[in-house]
């Protein structure tokens, strides 16, 4: 029963998505000379939210497989986030 | 995922279900790491300008460095898993054999940012430390334990990349049966993710 | 490789020879039932060593002043009393030995996911235990409390590492089983066995897998750095260096408190099981017991707070989380409603699973109705950190845990081992265990109420009265378990035997199966077609 049909990514594809990952990091590089405020942390923290998700869409391979695992991986991150969420209504009202 | 054994005879192989098992095991390891996030994330905002006097301490040439040799180590293992399903054994073992020695190197480059660190006399409970305060011991204790945690899974790493090539030297590891090269790769891809994020937060803080 | 199983059929597990012979046939054996009857003997010896050291404090708690211990003493009795009973017995408990036995055979599979890994976990199990114990040898008992908290864990002079390591340990145990059983649940239902046909226990096993998994680690790293605090001083957590200890209370009730549903959930799945069985009616509501399953398993991760509520933190935070606690009592009192609807119009058919069972509902619903006093903001303040508090807590830990593990117990019993207890004794056992129960925790919500503090081995004379009570309950309570015990244990070894395959009547696919089960526990894949629990 398990051998559904693989998806075979190509070398080209994770070459190319290798590449946006390390552009990435040179614009999130980059960006922290510029100066922004508390900006900055959100800038770098969405350019590290999209290598993320770029990581575990292809390389990860979520985009090709059982969707299921897709949606456990962002619920995952919902409870993190409420988490996180709800443990500063501590902290920013102290 | 393994096949005999002495009291349960039958026999299943369900490469699915061996690899939900291994995403559960990630989401176990993102709440882990997840919860240091919350620490940094609280004691950063209690202190915001030690956090940013001691993120520029640390030395960003390395860390990105070390962020761009992580990336490419987690592009050779995906694509050693592209050669294992078109049968391309040989190119499958040089690939896993770039990303074992790049996971070295980074652990390598891990050593001389400590050891620089600690010749500076900051490493936690130092005198030094605590002279600069809460906010900075806090800071370097982060620094040390999440990069060392991370560090700690880089070692496991490369015990399973080990354990993975000796695998497909003698054939266990096949065209057709390649599930633990897959568990390997997503585990090897998490802690590639771990730094995506521990990079900007500790390295880039502005 | 399966031709040897073949001439195999029709051996019951029990009997079954494989590889390994005798004991070593148990303890290496990958079979689910053998793991989860290791599960079943480990906690039978730990919750009698646990058990005992609480009669030791309410012995000592029977008249004011030193009466058989001094402080040190019971510092250490209930930190190892807490220890043992949650992270060795009521976390693991049901799913480790009722959902490592019966989760296979209630799905229609030949065995969890992960045998291996499966046979792994109780190993950690074991390893985690004895890593807790060795404290004895090294430095003497912790005297934390369970709780770890900071900053006496690091500031204790007896040496708390082993403990900390030993449920740091136990953590991975928990978390081996969890994910064999998520995955034991999407890949290996039966053919016809759809989600919504699977029985009640099973969803609250994947409810409280999915804690488990998705808790257990916050857990791990939180004593983790406990132990980097002691030993390096690292300083997360230390007031002295800019740590936040109420930020340990965080990290460490983020975990704590939905192992609290880690606990229960399963215990309300046995009690779905059982009380359709002997009330011969289908469960009323089977998809609101499962969404609530769900809920309860969700929400569960937000209410954290509640235990915080004196610690200091924001007001904002006090608001939320006293909010959240009363939105998580919706599900659980949904399911209350929905066993006594199950039960309402049935022919009851009066055994011992089902007293068990009952009972259950009765503590429950005392737990659960205390815990909305505990949740609300101004009571709370009353109460907190009073014997109020430890009658709370038993109520639903003990009482809930407890009571539905015993129900488990004498329902599943016959189909375990092929034999059936003495059931006068079975019934005195329940009688006199309840009573005891009663009486050891019912005074203590009282005083609690008057003011008496948890966690002193004295109190002021006025608190006397009731502590006479309790502390006779509580040897009530432990000879209730004695007699439960032996009669089970005998029962095991020497009880009328069963050789039918389904003595109650159940609905569910367990009772299709031999008595005792096979070693794959099926002569050909069932197949499902109906509902469980469909009575005619």
């Amino acid at each position: 029963m398990s051998q559904e049909k693989q998806h075979i990514s190509s070398y080209t594809s994770h070459f190319v998505v290798l590449i946006t990952l390390i552009i990435l990091t040179g614009i999130s590089v980059a960006v922290t000379r510029v100066e922004m405020g508390p900006l900055n942390t959100l800038v770098a923290m969405i350019i590290a939210g999209a290598k993320a998700s770029v990581v575990l869409a292809w390389f990860m391979h979520l985009k090709f497989d059982n969707k299921l695992f897709a949606i456990f991986t962002a619920l995952v991150l919902v409870i993190f986030l409420l988490v996180l969420y709800v443990t500063f209504f501590d902290y920013s009202y102290r | 995922m393994e096949k005999i054994t002495e009291h349960t005879a039958h026999v299943h192989r369900d490469d699915e279900g061996d690899k939900l098992g291994m995403w559960l095991f990630i989401f176990t390891e993102l709440l882990l790491f997840g919860m240091l996030f919350l620490i940094y994330a609280v004691y950063r905002y209690k202190n915001p300008v030690a956090f940013q006097l001691g993120g520029e301490e640390l030395d960003v040439f390395l860390g990105t460095l070390n962020t761009v040799i992580l990336l490419i180590s987690s592009a050779t293992v995906a694509m050693s898993i592209t050669a294992m399903q078109k049968g391309e054994k040989t190119k499958a073992l040089i690939l896993l054999g770039t990303t074992l020695f790049i996971a070295v190197v980074f652990l390598i480059n891990k050593w001389f940012e400590w050891g620089a660190k600690i010749d500076y006399g900051l490493y936690p409970n130092s005198e030094n430390l605590l002279e600069l305060g809460h906010g900075t011991t806090l800071f370097f204790g982060l620094y040390y334990v999440m990069s060392g945690i991370h560090a700690l899974h880089i070692l496991i790493g490369i015990g399973l990349f080990v354990f993975v090539y000796r695998q497909i030297m003698v054939n266990k590891i096949n065209k057709t049966d390649y599930v633990w090269l897959e568990n390997v790769g997503l585990y090897w891809h998490l802690v590639d993710l771990i730094w995506i994020f521990l990079f900007p937060l500790f390295y880039l803080i502005h | 490789m399966s031709e040897t199983n073949t001439t195999n059929q029709h051996v019951s597990f029990l009997k079954y020879q494989g590889k390994y012979k005798g004991l070593l046939g148990w303890i290496l054996s990958t079979d689910h039932k053998r793991v989860g009857l290791l599960y079943l003997y480990t906690m039978l010896v730990f919750f009698s060593t646990a058990a005992i050291l609480g009669l030791l404090m309410k012995l000592e708690l029977i008249a004011p002043g030193m009466t058989i211990m001094g402080p040190q003493t019971y510092n250490a009795m209930f930190t190892v009393h807490g220890i043992i009973m949650i992270f060795i017995i009521v976390v693991p408990g049901l799913p480790a030995v009722f959902g490592n036995f019966f989760l296979p055979l209630m799905i229609g599979a030949k065995d969890v996911a992960f045998p291996r890994l499966n046979l792994l976990s109780w190993w950690v199990y074991v390893i985690g235990i004895l890593t807790v114990l060795s404290s004895q040898f090294i430095g003497g008992w912790p005297d934390t409390g369970w709780t770890f908290y900071a900053p006496y864990s690091f500031r204790t002079p007896v040496n708390i590492l082993p403990a900390l390591f030993g449920a740091f340990i136990l953590g991975f145990s928990s978390i081996l089983t969890g994910i064999n059983f998520i995955v034991t649940m999407h890949r290996m239902r039966c053919p016809g066995m759809t989600w919504f046909k699977m029985p009640l226990f099973p969803w609250t096993l994947y409810a409280t897998a999915w804690i488990q998994v998705l808790a257990t680690p916050v857990i791990g790293i939180t004593l983790l750095l406990t132990v980097m605090e002691r030993v390096m001083g690292v300083g997360i957590f230390n007031p002295a260096m800019g740590g936040d200890p109420i930020l340990y209370q965080h990290l460490f009730w983020i975990y704590s408190h939905p192992a609290v549903y880690i606990m229960i959930l399963p215990g309300m799945g046995v009690i779905s099981e059982i009380l359709p069985v002997f009330s011969r009616k289908r469960i009323y509501g089977y998809k609101a017991i499962v969404l609530s399953s769900l809920a309860i398993a969700f929400v569960g991760y937000f209410v954290w707070g509640h235990h915080m509520f004196t610690s200091g933190m924001s007001g904002r935070a006090l608001y939320a989380f006293s909010f959240l606690t009363f939105l998580v009592a919706i599900p659980s009192a949904i399911k209350v409603f929905n066993w006594v609807s199950t039960m309402y119009k049935g022919s009851l058919n009066l055994q011992t699973p089902f007293y068990w069972a009952v009972s259950f509902i009765f503590v429950f619903m005392i737990g659960g109705l205390t815990g909305l006093v505990l949740g609300s903001l101004a009571t709370n303040v009353h109460v907190h950190d009073t014997h109020f508090v430890v009658a709370h807590f038993h109520f639903i830990v003990f009482g809930g845990t407890g009571f539905s593990f015993m129900a488990a117990l004498h329902y599943w019993f016959p189909k375990m081992f092929g034999r059936m207890y003495d059931r006068t004794w079975a019934n005195t056992g329940w009688v006199i265990f309840f009573s005891g129960f009663l009486t050891l925790y019912l005074p203590m919500f009282y005083l609690g109420i008057l003011g008496m503090p948890r966690r002193y081995y004295d109190y002021l004379p006025e608190f006397h009265g009731g502590n006479i009570i309790s502390s006779l309950g509580a040897i009530a309570m432990i000879a209730g378990i004695l007699i439960v015990f032996v009669n089970l244990i005998r029962s095991s070894r020497h009880g009328e035997k069963v050789t039918e395959k389904n003595p109650w009547g159940g609905r569910t696919l367990e009772w299709q199966t031999d008595t005792p089960p096979t070693l794959e526990n099926w002569e050909t894949e069932p197949t499902v077609t109906e509902q469980p629990y469909e009575y005619k």
